[in-house]
């Protein structure tokens, strides 16, 4: 089983909400998309390409200051639980995990894990460089997968067109190759179905918006990931510029809203909050969807500061801990779904009477 | 369900109309009963790849045929086509004008403003790498049947040696 205390912070840094509004806005991701010159895409070469594709980068890296202290993991050679609880971390995605039955794992799959920062090797691009910030924090995140990418460039040579920028796989990725994204959580746009209108608004200026897991994901517990739909014709700094902009008018609006609520629903508000969290504190059986469910209205409740005793910390470090491969991971065990369930009812109680320094 | 009006969109709404003639159903995707003045509100993120397999096969049809091919990894505008991947960094100039065309229609824009990147002068390219990249692109030949190809390969291959 996989060992994560040797991944840098557990890879689950961004979770510290150091930044501000930390219980409407958990991180920034900021990826960028790279292919090395001289082989076909991951999707298209053989299985000796890519692994001579891996080689190639992890001689680069050996001697990368920004990837110091970084682990090297081979995706394509971890059990199908390991692969499905870094990818519950947020570290790999989907498809490079191999998640999908139809598009099993490839070889020469890998991730380097660094402080704050990943590179995953072979997914649709031969390079995934991203970077992790709590809280908004776009500059930031930028500045430091920049650096990555511009080391890693000296030492590898990108497929770079004078026209059209970087080449990806997939055209919607090529130029830039950035993709920005913060992770928001909106229940009062929700709650005051005001949500559809600011979604709608969003990809109407060339931004879009999707699920906890990224692309083709589901909308769970009103988190959204907000993020940049064009990658070519604006500069990377006009990109992140506009993207953080609208994310701030995003916020605006998330807080009026929650304003609202208290004002023309209080005691109804106050009341479907307390009950979540009265579930979460006490029930003996939860599903992940009901803890994300209930954990977002703890959320809100902490944010209007109606739950003071809670950090949003422990509320993000639930997000992830009471997912199914984490639980197993902490069981040691596979765990059947009723199982599961049991374990997550129990985990979440344990974290709560700790963070509130109550009975369980 | 297709859309009665448009028959290409998928049906979301169901709508009544009522005319002179009677009453009658019309099932319709979002845009057209968006342009029959129904407010269809946003519930989940809207597939991306739809509007962009769309701006694919639009743009295929604008300028080149399905059997254009890369000579670097094999791939048609076909395979492209249905996979909305491209096999490597060569087919951007393979399929270049319908490239521009799509990256048009996708971003708005074909031109790239950002970043600039020059590789770097002396890549420790192992040798090997090469003969192995050249040995990769044949068997790409040989699998789609492009023998020309194959043999201009094999003879490089060959001049390595």
């Amino acid at each position: 089983m996989l060992d994560l205390s040797l991944i840098p912070d557990g890879g689950v840094g961004w979770l510290d909400a150091s930044g501000s509004n930390p219980d409407i806005v958990i991180s920034t991701r900021i990826r960028l998309a790279r292919n090395l010159e001289g082989y076909a895409f991951a999707g298209r070469a053989r299985d000796g390409e890519r692994l001579r594709i891996l080689s190639q980068v992890q001689q680069a890296m050996s001697s990368m200051t920004g990837l110091r202290n970084g682990l090297l993991l081979r995706v394509d050679e971890m059990a199908p639980g390991d692969r499905l609880l870094l990818h519950e971390r947020h570290l790999v995605s989907r498809e490079l995990a191999g998640l999908d039955p139809q598009r099993p794992v490839r070889s020469g799959s890998a991730v380097y894990v660094a402080r704050g920062a990943s590179v995953m090797v072979n997914e649709e691009d031969h390079l995934r460089l991203q970077s992790l910030e709590s809280g908004l924090r776009i500059a930031e995140a930028f500045n430091s997968v920049e650096a990555l990418e511009t080391e890693l460039g000296e030492l590898v040579p990108y497929a770079f067109h004078r026209e059209f920028g970087y080449l990806t796989a997939c055209p919607t990725n090529a130029g830039t190759g950035l993709r920005a994204s913060v992770l928001i959580h909106l229940p009062g746009l929700v709650l005051t179905k005001e949500i559809g209108k600011v979604l709608s608004g969003l990809q109407q200026v060339g931004l879009t918006y999707r699920g906890l897991y990224g692309e083709g994901s589901e909308v769970v517990g009103n988190f959204f990931q907000i993020s940049n739909q064009t990658t070519l014709g604006r500069s990377e700094t006009d990109l992140l510029e506009y993207l953080t902009r609208v994310v701030s008018h995003v916020i605006e609006r998330e807080e009026e809203a929650r304003k609202v609520l208290l004002r023309d629903a209080g005691y109804i508000i106050e009341d479907k909050l307390w009950r979540a969290y009265g579930t979460l504190r006490y029930a003996r059986s939860l599903t992940f969807d009901e803890v994300m469910s209930y954990l977002s209205s703890v959320r809100l409740a902490v944010g209007l500061k109606l739950i003071t005793n809670l950090s949003v910390y422990t509320l993000n470090k639930l997000l992830i801990f009471s997912q199914p491969a984490h639980l197993a991971h902490a069981e040691g065990r596979e765990l059947t779904t009723s199982e599961a369930n049991l374990a997550r009812a129990k985990y979440v109680r344990r974290i709560l009477a700790d963070d509130t320094g109550s009975t369980r | 369900m297709i859309c009665d009006a448009c028959k290409e969109g998928d049906a979301i709404i169901q709508l009544t109309e009522v005319e002179d003639a009677g009453v009658r159903l019309l099932h319709l995707c979002e845009r057209c009963a968006a342009e029959r003045g129904v407010e269809t509100s946003v519930s989940a993120p809207k597939p991306q790849i739809t509007d962009f397999l769309q701006s694919v096969h639009q743009a295929m049809q604008a300028t080149q045929g399905d059997a254009a091919r890369c000579t670097f990894c094999s791939s048609t505008f076909r395979d492209f086509r249905s996979t909305g991947r491209l096999g490597c960094a060569h087919c951007y100039d393979a399929f270049e004008n319908s490239m521009r065309d799509l990256l048009r229609r996708v971003h708005g824009n074909a031109k790239h403003v950002g970043r600039r990147y020059d590789p770097p002068a002396s890549v420790d390219l192992p040798e090997a790498g090469t003969a192995n990249e050249l040995r990769d692109r044949l068997r790409r030949a040989v699998e789609s049947e492009q023998f020309e190809l194959a043999a201009d390969i094999r003879d490089k291959l060959r001049g390595l040696d």
